[in-house]
């Protein structure tokens, strides 16, 4: 079995052991690093392409800022904006992204990550009548607040405080959209 | 002991889950339908046959004082493994089971077949026996993964049956610890009329 220690032979094992782990690592993380690379730009590459209609070429990411918060945004060159907004959900942030056309109507929206509940805040991801009162909105004509707040969005069941950061998360992704193309939308 | 005794040993009188009850944190946390419980189940399977025929080879040369941290790092480089290959060629299988990797390392089931079984035993015996562990740990998780799923959310393996929505309670962790409870004394219960 296990052979006798000395301060010798267990300072060469670690350090032969250690040496061999970390080889083994670096080679894998210089085998994996393309790939994980180009999963994790797929991944985005396709929720750009359902918030937004279809566009071509590769949308390039900006950065804009506006009331102390940060806004991270995809240009899609003829399609519009993807705007990544981050609220506070129920559990956590809540991350979505906000597809708005040149024209400046949402197209579409689409959770990112979430914290929520499973089977109620959770449903903002799934729930379509929800998610489809953002699909083809006009930000000028509805009042981008739920129902119980006196706003035009219905939320939903059971899910009032998830529903109110996903439409405030919305809400704020306009506000960026107006910051970004220099407010000649704004009125 | 028989090379077939080594698999099924895992399976039922060694199940890492119903009877060492071991590596419960990724048991009650991942297994919220199915196929979470399956991934993560195989997740742990890959690094146990992996450290065991690593572990079984090393051990005569390991001294007696540095082993457990010899292990670790053994164990920890697997789950790095696993990790990047994960992100690289699964990347949906790793966002949902997330955190749960890397907290492979420190499952005790992995290390404790290291210290109890690997580094007795040769390499063939030890892979038999991280593959027999492995198995016994991913059924346990699938199951209850079925469980929390058909009462959960109404549905098996993402295949929806029952419209509408479940008993969101077992979704939650405290379904887990429930299913988890029924399961083991229904399974120590078989095991004890035999």
């Amino acid at each position: 079995m296990a052979a006798k220690s000395s301060l010798k032979n267990m300072l060469l094992c670690l350090s032969l052991v250690c040496l061999c782990c970390s080889a083994l690592l670096a080679g894998t993380y210089a085998l994996t690093l393309e790939p994980i690379k180009a999963a994790a730009q797929a991944k985005t590459n396709a929720a750009i392409a359902e918030v937004l209609p279809p566009f071509e070429g590769n949308p390039s990411l900006s950065e804009v800022q506006f009331s102390g918060a940060s806004y991270s945004y995809y240009r899609a060159e003829g399609a519009g904006y993807a705007i990544i907004s981050n609220t506070t959900g129920f559990g956590g942030t809540l991350s979505i992204m906000v597809g708005i056309t040149e024209d400046g109507t949402v197209h579409n929206t689409k959770v990112l990550s979430h914290s929520e509940t499973p089977g109620l805040g959770a449903k903002c991801e799934t729930d379509t009548r929800f998610i489809q009162q953002f699909s083809g909105l006009d930000p000028a004509a509805t009042r981008l607040v739920v129902s119980k707040d006196g706003g035009d969005i219905d939320a939903i069941t059971a899910s009032t405080i998830t529903s109110r950061a996903y439409t405030l998360a919305v809400a704020n992704a306009v506000e960026a959209y107006k910051v970004i193309t220099g407010g000649k939308d704004n009125e | 002991m028989s090379k077939w005794s080594l698999i099924t040993n895992g399976l039922v009188k060694n199940n890492p889950t119903f009877v060492l009850v071991l590596g419960m944190c990724p048991t009650l946390a991942t297994t919220t339908s199915a196929m979470n419980g399956l991934e993560m189940g195989l997740a742990t399977m890959f690094v146990l046959i992996l450290s065991n025929i690593f572990i079984s080879l090393i051990a005569p040369a390991v001294p007696d004082k540095v082993r457990i941290p010899v292990y670790i790092v053994v164990i920890a480089t697997f789950v790095t493994l696993l990790q990047l290959l994960m992100q690289a060629f699964v990347p949906d299988v790793y966002n949902t089971l997330g955190l749960f990797i890397p907290l492979i390392v420190v499952n005790c089931i992995v290390l404790g077949r290291a210290e109890a079984f690997a580094n007795k035993n040769g390499v063939a015996d030890s892979a038999l026996d991280g593959i027999g562990i492995g198995i016994g740990f991913t059924l346990s998780l699938t199951v209850i993964g079925i469980v929390r799923e058909i009462l959960g959310s109404g549905s098996i393996f993402g295949w929806k049956f029952i419209p509408g929505d479940g008993i969101l309670a077992f979704v939650m962790a405290p379904g887990a610890f429930l299913v988890l409870g029924y399961l083991m004394v229904l399974f120590n219960k078989y095991l004890a009329k035999k």
